[in-house]
């Protein structure tokens, strides 16, 4: 039995691919994946993806890195070696706050932001060397691809994507 | 077509009625002469000495302490006088010298006596008019900063907020009404009516007068009155001037078949930011930082722009949440309420990123003649001046960092009453410690001073939104603001 046939449906527009994928979603066949040289606004919410949690990480890295300053300082500056420094107040941490600002500010930012990306690389899976999963190479210029499984139903899914103005149908064995 | 509903009318001049008294109580209740500031002082000092008043932000005990100096000082025994009911509760925070340096100076302050009841009657005679300017600049700056945000958007042929066009042209409608207070406000400052602007006072500049300041002097070519009138007036009457054709070609421009009104606007737009540009921050010199005569700031003229920036954008938010849930704007969707509140979020940042700038430089360098102007603010105003930070900063960033958040029309006014609450702090910190110093309150005439400005703002801004259509025709951008969505 063909349990790793996938359909290709390739498209030249996004409009095109807009249309082809809400169709598609209507005859109730799920779509595997998407390939666009370009972001396709709006195409995230046609195929019901969820909302990214990036932002949330973010947030939380970046008290991890208020924390870290607020901790760095205060042991270094006031609790290891609290030394008179051109008459500022060491006695508190408190009281020496306003100076280790731009340090608390910095280090939200940068715990926020290369956290942040690194989240990202991991999730999405992209690190140096690793081998491209593209499909096809023309949908890194000007090709839309559209990837969907195939269950006993080619020939329905064939003459369904026929009519959503498809440039090229491929049917291919997945290894 | 808005319709000024009678029971807002209604509530508006009752609004301004309320505050009118206030204002008056205020007027009448301050002290005229040195002789009701000993009573005023010694009354104080019975109910510290009693300890029934051990009030909020003050440590007690040395309340009570410096408190008993004064009685010793005046002797005087307590009439608990009727006309001074008041008093207690705003000057209860009244502890004057805190700490142990404190007993040292009590000889000193007998022999001067007459010159510190001479310094309370001017700072107990100032409370009314300053708490009436805190009240009147905020009102009158808030509104021409919203001026200033609709010039923005019409240069930067914004996309999206030509919906919220006459929202904003309403506020602005406010301008004029404030503005002609604020000039008898000023005319009657330069007349002597106060003593809030100490370079005003007379023989500042006169080295044979016991009144001579040589820093003043030095500043006089900026500091005189006739200068400072006639700048305060030209800033005003320019800024109205401006208002006026802008409203004038926008109403033109709804019945137009050409874009000739909306050109026109466009550069009247171009011309005002750049008057705005300069008169921001001079205004602000002149009417802020010039009561601190001694003190200078560089960044002060953003500092405060800052401020308004942040409180502008608020109340246009809250206004358009207003006029929606009346069913007024239906076109306004939640994509521009997300926009309004990412404003009032990076507004809130700007304002905290300019505070601090402007904190942290003094404390860091500490420089007496700088830091005198932060000394006074954490002595007196200590509650206050910290208050703002979680208020103006803190609470706005938490609430408003959300994404779904900002489009709740419930969060984003309470997160803007925070603001305005916090903003109005700000501009009371700004104005109190150098006209009123310690002898500062939050009574009758502070409180009736805003209420009176409000019930004014609401009248004068709703009353120009009822005498237009609430959404602008004939602008380009028009059908791209109605479809305007943001993800």
């Amino acid at each position: 039995m063909s349990t790793n046939k996938v359909i290709h449906a390739l498209y030249n527009d996004d409009d095109v691919l807009m249309d082809a994928v809400k169709t598609v979603k209507k005859a109730d066949h799920h779509i595997e994946e998407v390939f666009t040289p370009f972001p396709v606004h709006g195409l995230d919410k046609l195929l019901g993806l969820e909302r990214s949690r990036l932002g949330i990480c973010a947030f939380l890295y970046g008290l991890t890195g208020l924390s870290f300053a607020v901790w760095m300082t205060n042991y270094m500056m006031i609790e290891d070696w609290p030394q008179d420094i051109g008459g500022k107040p060491n006695f508190s941490w408190i009281l020496n706050m306003p100076a280790f600002v731009p340090i608390m500010f910095e280090l939200t930012v940068f715990f926020a932001a290369h956290l942040m990306v690194i989240t990202f690389y991991m999730r999405s899976r992209i690190w140096p060397f690793k081998e491209a999963e593209n499909p096809d190479p023309r949908t890194t210029d000007d090709i839309f691809l559209m990837e969907i499984p195939v269950h006993d139903n080619e020939e329905e899914l064939t003459a369904l994507l026929n009519t959503t103005n498809a440039v090229e149908i491929k049917v291919i064995e997945k290894h | 077509m808005y319709q000024f509903s009678s029971k807002l009318k209604i509530s508006a001049i009752a609004l301004m009625v309320i505050g009118f008294i206030g204002i008056v109580i205020g007027f009448v209740s301050a002290p005229s002469t040195e002789a009701e500031v000993a009573e005023i002082l010694a009354h104080q000092a019975s109910h510290g000495a009693h300890g029934a008043h051990a009030e909020t932000s003050h440590d007690t005990k040395a309340h009570v302490e410096a408190d008993t100096h004064k009685e010793e000082k005046h002797g005087h025994d307590a009439p608990a006088k009727e006309a001074h009911h008041t008093a207690d509760k705003h000057q209860a925070s009244h502890g004057h010298d805190k700490k142990a340096a404190h007993k040292e100076e009590v000889h000193h302050q007998e022999t001067h006596g007459d010159h510190h009841l001479a310094h309370v009657l001017h700072q107990l005679q100032n409370r009314p008019w300053a708490a009436f300017f805190v009240a009147l600049f905020f009102f009158t700056f808030i509104t021409v900063v919203v001026f200033a945000f609709l010039n923005i958007q019409r240069v930067a042929q914004a996309g999206w907020s030509i919906v919220l066009f006459r929202v904003m042209e309403g506020i602005s409608g406010f301008l004029p009404y404030v503005s002609v207070i604020f000039i008898i406000f000023l005319i009657l400052t330069a007349m002597g009516a106060n003593h809030l602007f100490v370079w005003m006072t007379e023989g500042v500049t006169d080295p044979t007068s016991p009144n001579f300041d040589a820093i003043i002097a030095n500043k006089s070519g900026w500091l005189n009155t006739p200068r400072w009138l006639i700048f305060s007036i030209i800033y005003l009457v320019g800024w109205n001037v401006f208002r006026f054709l802008n409203r004038k070609h926008s109403l033109a421009q709804d019945n137009a078949t050409d874009l000739f009104h909306y050109k026109k606007n466009y550069h009247f737009g171009v011309g005002f930011l750049a008057f705005f540009i300069f008169t921001s921050s001079m205004s602000v010199w002149d009417w802020i930082m010039g009561l601190d005569p001694h003190w200078f700031s560089t960044l002060f003229g953003w500092y405060v722009l800052a401020t308004f920036l942040a409180a502008a954008i608020t109340l246009i938010a809250m206004v358009t949440v207003y006029l929606k849930s009346k069913g007024y704007l239906e076109i306004v969707n939640d994509s521009h309420l997300h926009d309004l509140a990412k404003f009032m979020f990076g507004f809130s940042i700007f304002w905290t990123y300019l505070w601090f700038a402007q904190f942290m430089l003094i404390w860091y360098a500490d420089m007496p003649e700088e830091t005198v102007y932060y000394i006074q603010r954490f002595e007196d105003y200590k509650l206050l001046f910290l208050g703002m930070i979680p208020l103006n900063f803190i609470l706005p960033v938490l609430l408003l960092v959300n994404s779904k958040f900002k489009r709740i029309p419930q969060i984003v006014l309470a997160t803007g009453t925070i603001i305005l609450v916090g903003h109005y702090i700000d501009v009371f910190v700004l104005i109190m410690p150098a006209t009123v110093g310690d002898q500062w309150g939050f009574g009758f005439t502070e409180i009736g001073s805003v209420l009176f400005f409000l019930g004014m703002f609401i009248y004068a801004v709703f009353t120009t939104l009822s005498k237009a259509p609430l959404i602008t025709k004939g602008n380009p951008f028009l059908h791209e603001s109605e479809h305007f969505e943001y993800h």
